[in-house]
């Protein structure tokens, strides 16, 4: 029998189902990386905009359908991509206005009004949408799967949420590295004080940051829908890995936001193939924090003066 | 002592109760052990219990956080930990081979039946035992406290990095003990206990006991930590907190010492965490994980993190308002805890024990001394004022 | 040379990424001796500093003091040994008294329990009473530290250095914001606590560093460049270049 290569699909169908995870992950460390890496702001409420973006993928959802035209039925998932962006970005705007530029001094407090925050728009989420989970619709073109060999089957969704992560990461390694926020971005994280007497304005780009950082999680909302359903807490159950995603990389960089997600992704995911979900999770979990206290500058930083 | 300042001796002993923080000290000592019990019924008396169980993890938190600089997001494992040991003594005792005589292996907790184990794992064996119970519950989380901590604070991790680590290992203990209900009760914890030693827990009579030793506890726990702040490591901590460079170049180990408080603040949440399980008669996960450490978190910060009794207080407040709203408006409760938590880093960052207290106390003070009796002459202008005494050679 | 110097840097390199902060840098102090580091920004002053306090680890190179290798050993340790460092921007406890900043520095009960069993005996007010009026704070003792001024931070924190009786100070910058009354203060301070040991100034004040310092050595880009008395110094040619040549 062909037990090695059934063995090996086994191992490729697993590779690819933690693969959806992973994007979710990743997209959401590079949101995190964005506004915990650059800007030093923990966002415990990052995670609710991950809900922000699923919740307005369902609501279009519904739009499409009762509408009931087909090319919005088919269409409408890539549309909301996009508005999900705007929309966690616009709610980033607001709440970097109205909290967060208080507190650029003050990580732990940061850290305890943004946990107050998530806590409020959670209670939001379920006083709007009702606490029990709902489902975006998915489009036809979404669903099946391809097959390359008759023993392996590739969603099709894990397919595009990888294609639409791979394009965003590169997307966001092409701002911050060449385009001219990306440089204010970076001379504001390493001199604020210079930064604003050469005319930055550092605020503005503050406040632009976060509300990327936000609009990332947007997206990475939409993506969760292809994979579960949304209710008032589906962003709280990333936020814990998102940060350590973040934390174990290497908070400035984003190479390591992605090796990272990667490794604590693929490694949860092939250990779920041998044991219970929750002891994939436990074990995950505690590799990272132990190697974190061995190296806890994380897997990717530079040796830097003082 | 000249006549015109003589002060009669309940204005005297007032003024002296008036230093410092004492009087405050003896206001928590009544509202807790006298006018609480006066005047709640037991169900409501053993909640007040239950509330005060938690200030035990918030006392710790105004040692390591408000002194120590040490934002800890998983105190809960601590509490829990502590429950946890307390949990398994008291199950062992209720599961008995005569009353577990229904179970396919009698002789073991009902939920360990259940989920068709059919020997005791060798880690509860030692639980059978009170003493090693009663040395367990702050042991077991104090060496978890010390591995961390060492192993955290000789790396220099600090600040926001090590609050999200305390927050990983508070979610890998809770989904632990989820994921293992045949060693653990999994998600419902360890339920139905029933006598300590022989004796009822589920009496009446016997809340009112524990209630009372569980205050006494945390009075004792309050005067150990303003005798440990008063003094050189009380002053020490807050150098530390401010200047942890300069501390370190005055010669102390600032790992060591941030590895103490932090043990410290662990063995005080478990001792609140075996309280509750007495009193409560259960320990589940749901008191492990990151969302109950947080609240603890929050108690602290309202009642002040820089003030034992604020700690106290605070968890009161918050605890007592958890349990109003999520009776009367469920929905109205998170946001107000939400915004509470915005509130106190914006607006009120030393909690209510940082509000103007001097100025009330001078104030009330002021008005108890004016309607004290007085032997001085500071007099109202009805009364007369006295005369001299005659010049009389002849009075006896 | 048989000479066992109080404090031996010995070829001392540090490396960021490849910048040299300090490069093959020798250095000798001996008892009694006040020597001064001079140099222009960036020549590696502070971060000599930093390797012999056991802030930062050299790359390569060692430090030795009294005898035993320093470069392993952690902050507090090399306190322990009896070296005290004073830093550039004052840091003190702005929320405790003179009189708690100085017994905080005290050299007893310096671990937890100690801290918490620590007594203030007669001894300890009598030595911090004798350490303040040396730092010229004696009527100031009960003040917050917050609130003295900046030149009067600086010689608290002298203070909190004297009273671990170091075999070593090293003081970065001590005069640096101080008015002329002040540095003169400080000069007297200086003169009086170099007896028995060895104090290193860092300073920009050519001035104070010729009244104070028997001998200096000048540092530029992470290297030695020359090493003297005032005079000689200020004469020669390459440190000419150096301070005035740009």
């Amino acid at each position: 029998m062909d037990s090695v290569s059934d063995l090996g699909a086994i191992f490729v169908m697993q590779g690819f189902n933690g693969l959806s995870n992973f994007c979710v992950l990743l997209l959401m460390a590079l949101g995190l990386a964005i506004i915990f890496g650059q800007m030093g702001v923990i966002n415990m409420a990052h995670g609710e905009f991950l809900t922000i973006g699923a919740y307005t993928t369902f609501l279009l959802s519904e739009l499409a359908h009762s509408v009931g035209a087909s090319w919005l039925i088919e269409s409408y998932f890539v549309i909301a991509i996009v508005i999900a962006f705007f929309v966690a970005a616009a709610v980033g705007f607001l709440v970097e206005y109205l909290l967060i530029r208080h507190l650029y001094a003050r990580p732990l407090d940061t850290l305890l009004a943004t946990w107050g925050l998530s806590l409020i728009l959670q209670q939001a989420f379920r006083s709007t949408f009702g606490a029990r989970e709902v489902s975006a619709t998915l489009p036809e073109w979404l669903m099946g799967s391809v097959q390359p060999t008759p023993t392996i089957d590739i969603p099709i969704n894990g397919l595009v949420v990888m294609g639409l992560t791979a394009v965003l990461t590169s997307a966001v390694f092409f701002a911050l590295l060449r385009s001219r926020w990306g440089v204010r971005v970076r001379a504001t994280t390493q001199n604020r004080v210079m930064s604003s007497a050469t005319g930055i304005n550092t605020r503005r780009v503050d406040r632009i940051t976060f509300s990327l950082g936000c609009g990332l999680a947007g997206i990475a909302g939409a993506a969760f829908t292809t994979i579960g359903s949304t209710g008032p807490t589906a962003g709280s159950l990333y936020i814990v890995d998102t940060f350590l995603t973040v934390v174990f990389g290497g908070a400035q960089s984003l190479v390591g936001a992605i090796a990272s997600a990667f490794s604590i992704a693929q490694t949860q995911a092939t250990m779920e193939f041998f044991m219970s979900g929750s002891t994939a999770k436990v074990l995950t979990l505690l590799a990272v924090i132990t190697i974190l206290m061995l190296r806890p500058q994380g897997l990717f930083a530079t040796r830097v003066r003082g | 002592m000249s006549k015109n300042e003589t002060a009669s001796l309940p204005a005297r002993a007032l003024k002296e109760l008036m230093q410092g923080d004492r009087v405050y000290l003896l206001l928590l000592a009544v509202l807790i052990l006298i006018v609480f019990p006066a005047t709640l019924s037991v169900f409501r008396l053993a909640l007040v219990g239950k509330y005060l169980t938690y200030s035990f993890v918030a006392l710790g938190l105004v040692l390591c956080w408000g002194y120590g600089g040490i934002l800890s997001l998983g105190q809960g494992v601590f509490f829990g930990l502590g429950g946890y040991c307390m949990a398994m003594f008291l199950k062992l005792e209720a599961s008995d081979p005569k009353s577990t005589s229904i179970q396919s292996t009698p002789g073991i907790p009902d939920f360990m039946d259940w989920n068709q184990l059919t020997e005791l794992p060798a880690y509860w064996i030692p639980f059978k035992s009170l003493a090693f119970t009663l040395i367990a519950i702050p042991l077991v989380p104090g060496l978890l406290a010390l591995i961390i901590g060492l192993a955290m604070f000789k790396r220099r991790v600090g600040g926001v990095y090590f609050a999200i680590i305390t927050q990983a290992v508070a979610a890998i203990l809770s989904i632990l003990i989820i994921g293992q209900q045949g060693y653990t009760g999994g998600v419902n914890g360890i339920t139905d206990l029933k006598t300590l030693l022989g004796w009822d827990i589920r009496e009446d009579s016997a809340k009112l006991v524990l209630y009372y030793v569980n205050a006494g506890l945390l009075f004792g726990v309050v005067l150990i930590g303003r005798h440990l702040l008063a003094s050189k490591l009380g002053r020490l901590l807050m150098a530390m907190r401010d200047r942890e460079d300069r501390v370190r170049f005055s010669g102390y180990d600032v790992a060591q010492l941030k590895t103490f408080v932090f043990v410290a603040a662990a063995m005080i949440s478990s001792i609140g965490g075996a309280m509750f399980t007495l009193q409560v008669g259960f320990m589940s996960p749901s008191f492990v994980g990151i969302e109950p450490s947080i609240e603890m978190v929050i108690a602290a910060a309202v009642g002040g993190r820089g003030s034992l009794l604020g700690a106290v207080y605070g968890a009161l407040i918050v605890n007592f308002g958890k349990t109003f709203f999520s009776e009367r408006f469920p929905e109205l409760w998170l946001f107000l805890i939400g915004s509470l938590f915005i509130a106190v880093v914006m607006v009120f960052p030393n909690g209510l024990a940082g509000l103007d207290w001097a100025a009330l106390k001078r104030r009330t003070l002021s008005v108890v001394q004016k309607l004290l009796p007085k032997r001085g002459h500071e007099s109202s202008a009805s009364e007369p004022a006295p005369t001299p005494a005659a010049p009389n050679g002849g009075r006896s | 040379m048989n000479h066992e110097y109080l404090l031996s840097v010995d070829g001392v390199t540090v490396s960021f990424d490849g910048f040299k902060a300090v490069d093959n840098l020798s250095l000798y102090v001996d008892k009694d001796e006040i020597r001064a580091i001079i140099g222009p920004n960036g020549a590696g002053k502070t971060t000599l500093l930093d390797i012999i306090s056991g802030k930062t680890r050299p790359t390569s190179g060692s430090v030795s003091f009294k005898g035993a290798e320093l470069t392993k050993l952690r902050e507090h340790e090399v306190v322990r040994k009896g070296i005290g460092r004073k830093f550039q921007t004052p840091s003190v406890y702005e929320s405790l008294t003179v009189f708690e900043n100085l017994e905080m520095s005290y050299p007893k009960g310096r671990n937890a329990f100690g801290a918490w069993a620590f007594k203030r005996s007669k001894a300890v007010i009598e030595k911090v009473e004798e350490i303040a009026e040396l730092i010229y704070l004696k009527d100031r003792i009960e003040d917050m530290a917050g609130v003295l001024s900046h030149g009067q931070k600086q010689w608290l924190e002298i203070g909190m250095l004297l009273i671990q009786n170091p075999d070593l100070m090293m003081l970065d910058e001590p005069v640096a914001g101080m008015s002329v009354g002040e540095r003169e203060k400080t000069a007297e301070l200086l003169k009086l606590l170099v007896e028995g040991r060895a104090v290193i100034v860092v300073e920009h004040d050519m001035e104070f560093v010729k009244r104070i310092a028997d001998k200096v050595t000048v540092l530029h880009q992470g290297k030695w460049l020359a090493e003297g008395s005032m005079a000689t110094v200020q004469q020669d040619p390459k440190v000419i270049e150096v301070y005035i040549g740009h």
